[in-house]
């Protein structure tokens, strides 16, 4: 008895205060096991200007690579307060930051892990769907290997390495077009 | 090759990412194609939010401030299903609007309507096991949004819901039946032909409150899973 699945809109421009107590940027109180990292997503439209009005969303597995999700069912530990969502809006430089720690491996279907990834989702004016990518850490020795990054075509797969600055902040840039597009996931 | 947990959403549902009518899109649509990735973990888990606890007023946008707000009080309910009727039980819903005169409670909405000390606009629900959600609010205006010459929205009021996992997230808009608007809303007619109905809001007599209150039901379908299971 479906009545057909529900389509997407935008979420507009003024969401922002009025999406109650939608934002959590820390997600990782000092007691979360695992390497502490901290995040700076920017967004940017096709012509490189940024986009002041965007939300973020991440998604991510704990330092085990446990999902906070009864559909994760393996015997890994579950760390108490920690579930692994994050979301914030854009601040007018079109970046958010985000405290929490590095994920540890996940599981590929057809056997195998894959490399420690954020899963992020992107919302903005002008998007009349939900855009998804991920973040994976440059320089991880398991990227190599990672199944995603190896269904990408070479020249693009920077656009999901966040990289480290001098302050130890991982900083990955996220362009909606333009010549740097972002690779984004149909997930 | 295993079969993927989610159903990937039927052509002609959602919008293309480029909708030329829409202004605000070709800057920001990507344009390349999006890459399939098949359904591991990461994609069929998603934040659930169960521990967040809801006060008891956050449904009801009309008890928020000191005052009633002004405007036309009314209920809008519905249920969270997936493609298969089945419930999303204890689905979060979140929701935001403006007030009835077409203002949003935000510094970037400069359009010359008053704003309401009384209202907000914003409200939150937990959905119960059979996804039944109910919010009490008041009927939002329609705005001027520049998007073209004499550019209306319609009166709308803006969804955001999880569902079980990363690949079920949804923002969406309902809409009010039969608004005059909506021929010529570009987001609204950015979803395809056969589809764009499903985010008007169906009028509800059974469920208006004799003296009170007008009620709307607006039923939100995510994505349904495929028939064969995980294990
Ligand atoms: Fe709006």
């Amino acid at each position: 008895m479906s009545k057909g699945l529900t389509p997407s809109q935008t979420i507009g421009p003024f969401y922002v205060g009025t999406l109650v107590k939608a934002y959590r940027q820390d997600l990782a109180p000092p007691n979360v096991a695992g390497e502490h990292v901290e995040i700076v997503l920017s967004l940017h439209d096709a012509d490189g200007m940024v986009v002041p009005d965007g939300v973020f969303e991440i998604w991510q597995a704990n330092s085990h690579g446990r999902y906070n999700h009864p559909d994760d069912r393996r015997n890994l530990p579950l760390d108490p307060g920690f579930e692994g969502f994050g979301r914030a809006s854009t601040w007018l430089d079109g970046s958010s930051q985000f405290s929490t720690i590095k994920p540890g491996r996940v599981p590929w279907p057809q056997g195998g892990l894959q490399a420690p990834h954020i899963n992020v989702s992107i919302f903005a004016r002008g998007l009349l769907n939900r855009v998804a990518t991920r973040l994976y850490f440059e320089g991880d020795p398991a990227n190599a290997e990672d199944p995603v990054l190896k269904m990408i075509e070479p020249a693009r797969r920077s656009t999901l390495l966040a990289q480290r600055d001098a302050n130890g902040t991982w900083r990955l840039p996220i362009h909606l077009g333009g010549p740097q597009e972002t690779v984004f996931f149909d997930c | 090759m295993e079969k993927e947990i989610y159903r990937r959403p039927a052509a002609g549902t959602h919008p293309a990412n480029l909708s030329e009518a829409y202004k605000s899109t070709p800057g920001r649509a990507p344009r390349r194609p999006a890459v399939a990735l098949p359904h591991t973990l990461s994609e069929i888990t998603g934040p659930l939010l169960a521990e967040e606890r809801l006060d008891a007023l956050e449904n009801d946008l009309t008890r928020q401030r000191m005052g009633p707000p002004l405007g036309e009080r009314i209920l809008v309910h519905g249920r969270v299903l997936d493609e298969d009727g089945k419930p999303v039980p204890k689905a979060l819903v979140e929701i935001w609007q403006c007030n009835a005169a077409g203002r949003y409670h935000h510094p970037g909405d400069q359009h010359d309507a008053p704003l309401d000390p009384n209202f907000y606009g914003g409200g939150r629900a937990r959905a119960d096991e059979e996804g039944r959600y109910h919010f009490i609010t008041i009927k939002p205006g329609a705005y001027p949004w520049k998007n073209h010459y004499n550019a209306w929205r319609p009166a709308h009021i803006h969804f955001s819901l999880f569902g079980p996992s990363f690949a079920t997230r949804l923002i969406t808009q309902m809409y009010f039946p039969n608004d005059p608007l909506l021929p010529f809303d570009p987001i609204y007619n950015s979803v395809p032909d056969g589809a764009r109905h499903r985010l008007q809001a169906a009028f509800d007599l059974d469920s208006t409150r004799p003296e009170w209150a007008l009620a709307y039901r607006f039923d939100i379908v995510l994505r349904g899973r495929n028939a064969t299971p995980m294990e």
